[in-house]
């Protein structure tokens, strides 16, 4: 797959973390408008990959393409055709919901009127309008999520980029957002890569990378979900251990 | 308006709810020196006479003396405090949603850098205001000609934090390099006693606190308040603000530093 028809295409990534080596040659491609679970155990190399997706460091070797763009020549672009959720939130606490919201439109350049609306209408999406007035630090983990997904979508991007998203949250909260962001994908034809280590986030439809350390082992359609994917990950990685929940 | 200036509005905004939000630093930031003008000055005057060096006329009492170097303890305090809360930022991962924000790094950087001088210089405002009424003021528009030299200070240091910042990886860790720079910083330069005393009591401590761009940075607000000029002492301090800038791009540059080792 080209980077013309994919929203998100890695090509040949490699990363070392001193000697220790994070990813080696990973490619895949997510089509546009579709879902891709990347699923992996933890130590599998997702979180260095959303970093170097992020323009956050460079890859040692490699290509990452957002909605077109190269991450590494035209980073700009890239970064605002993304929508990011890291696995660690990036809410400032101490402001109200709705000033992070405009802190956020303002890194991207939105203000005014403009700003307000699309943070208005992106709280209402993801049913946290009501929340808007409260301090961060009073919403609980559920809520927090709900509001970076929110955010991340504010300025409209063509791709979605999730690690692990739903870390901490109850298995109802899991659920829902994981219908949320399915719902989003299906309305709005924006392109997910949702990294991940519980198969019961991955949806019959998504498309499947299974990364497990450093390497993509598996690339396609979800052959199966819930425990049968389990077993799937056992078969490709034939590693019992590093087993996803 | 620019997306570069949006997002500066945006940064300066947040800073200045986090600060307006938290009283207790602002009594903090004015405490402190306050503490040094009312209390360690009163005794001091006594034991340290002063003679007439520029920008001075005439003589002053040592209250007026210390002044230029309290508001530099403000902003050096304030520079340290802003660079904690970029430490902090990044231990909390709200610096990656900065950071990842589709703006050049050096411009994201520098977003920081001006709302937490802009802070800087508020809170030395208000120092000044009080130190008016406890009966230490200056010519009127030389409140005005300290504007931009107090920004520049503030700069100077606040690029010395970020750069300082991008080399410490945990919270704990920072407070004791805060204490390593703050401390010497103050003490080695022209903030508490003119240079020359220095020099009677040591020509090694003179020179070190020459070549500390604080001393540069105390001396340049020293002459604005009085409305002049100390082409050395700015321009010291200028460079200064090139070469800490400098430093803090190379230090949270994607390549190295601390956010490839915390991403």
């Amino acid at each position: 797959m080209t980077s013309d028809s994919a929203g998100i295409t890695v090509q040949g990534v490699s990363y070392h973390w001193g000697a220790k080596r994070a990813l080696d040659q990973v490619s895949f491609a997510v089509p546009r408008g579709a879902v891709c679970a990347l699923l992996g155990p933890n130590g599998a190399g997702k979180s260095t990959l959303f970093g170097l997706l992020t323009g956050l460091f460079r890859p040692e070797a490699g290509q990452l393409v957002l909605a077109g763009h190269d991450i590494a020549r035209a980073t700009r672009p890239a970064l605002a055709a993304t929508g990011v959720v890291f696995q660690q939130p990036t809410l400032d606490l101490d402001l109200s919901v709705w000033r992070n919201m405009l802190y956020f439109a303002g890194l991207h350049g939105l203000r005014g009127q403009d700003a307000r609306d699309r943070a208005g209408a992106a709280l209402t999406r993801l049913s946290m309008q009501e929340r808007a007035g409260e301090k961060v630090r009073a919403l609980n983990g559920g809520h927090r999520r709900r509001l970076e997904i929110a955010r991340a979508l504010m300025h409209d991007p063509q791709v979605l980029l999730l690690d692990e998203p739903t870390v901490g949250l109850d298995a109802p909260t899991r659920a829902a957002l994981t219908d949320q962001v399915h719902a989003l994908a299906r309305d709005s034809g924006i392109s997910v890569l949702w990294a991940t280590h519980l198969t019961d986030e991955v949806q019959a439809g998504d498309h499947l990378v299974i990364l497990h350390q450093g390497r993509v082992l598996s690339e396609g359609p979800t052959p199966a979900v819930g425990p049968a994917l389990t077993d799937h990950f056992l078969a490709v990685t034939g590693d019992q251990t590093g087993a996803p929940a | 308006m620019t997306h570069a200036l949006t997002a500066l509005i945006a940064i300066c905004t947040r800073e200045a709810l986090r600060f307006f939000g938290q009283r207790s630093r602002m009594i903090a930031a004015l405490v402190r020196p306050l503490i040094w003008l009312l209390v360690f000055a009163a005794g001091f005057r006594a034991a340290l006479g002063l003679s007439i060096t520029e920008p001075y006329e005439t003589y002053i009492t040592y209250e007026t003396y210390i002044v230029p170097g309290l508001l530099g303890m403000i902003l050096l305090f304030n520079g340290m405090q802003s660079s904690l809360s970029l430490v902090m930022d990044r231990e909390l991962g709200t610096m990656r949603l900065l950071l990842t924000a589709p703006l050049p790094r050096w411009w994201l950087l520098s977003c920081k850098l001006i709302a937490g001088a802009l802070i800087g210089v508020i809170q030395a405002y208000a120092f000044l205001g009080i130190a008016a009424i406890y009966g230490v003021s200056y010519p009127a528009f030389g409140y005005v000609a300290a504007f931009p030299v107090m920004l520049i200070a503030a700069f100077m240091v606040g690029a010395l934090g970020i750069a300082l910042s991008s080399t410490v990886r945990q919270l704990e860790n920072f407070a004791g390099v805060m204490n390593f720079v703050i401390f010497p910083m103050f003490f080695l330069s022209s903030a508490l006693y003119p240079l020359w005393k220095m020099a009677e009591a040591s020509a090694l401590l003179h020179d070190i606190c020459m070549v500390n761009p604080f001393t540069h940075a105390v001396e340049a607000l020293r002459f604005a308040l009085y409305l002049k000029l100390n082409p050395l002492a700015l321009g010291v301090t200028l460079g200064a603000v090139v070469l800490f800038m400098a430093l803090a791009l190379w230090g949270y540059d994607p390549g190295r530093g601390s956010v490839r080792r915390k991403a």
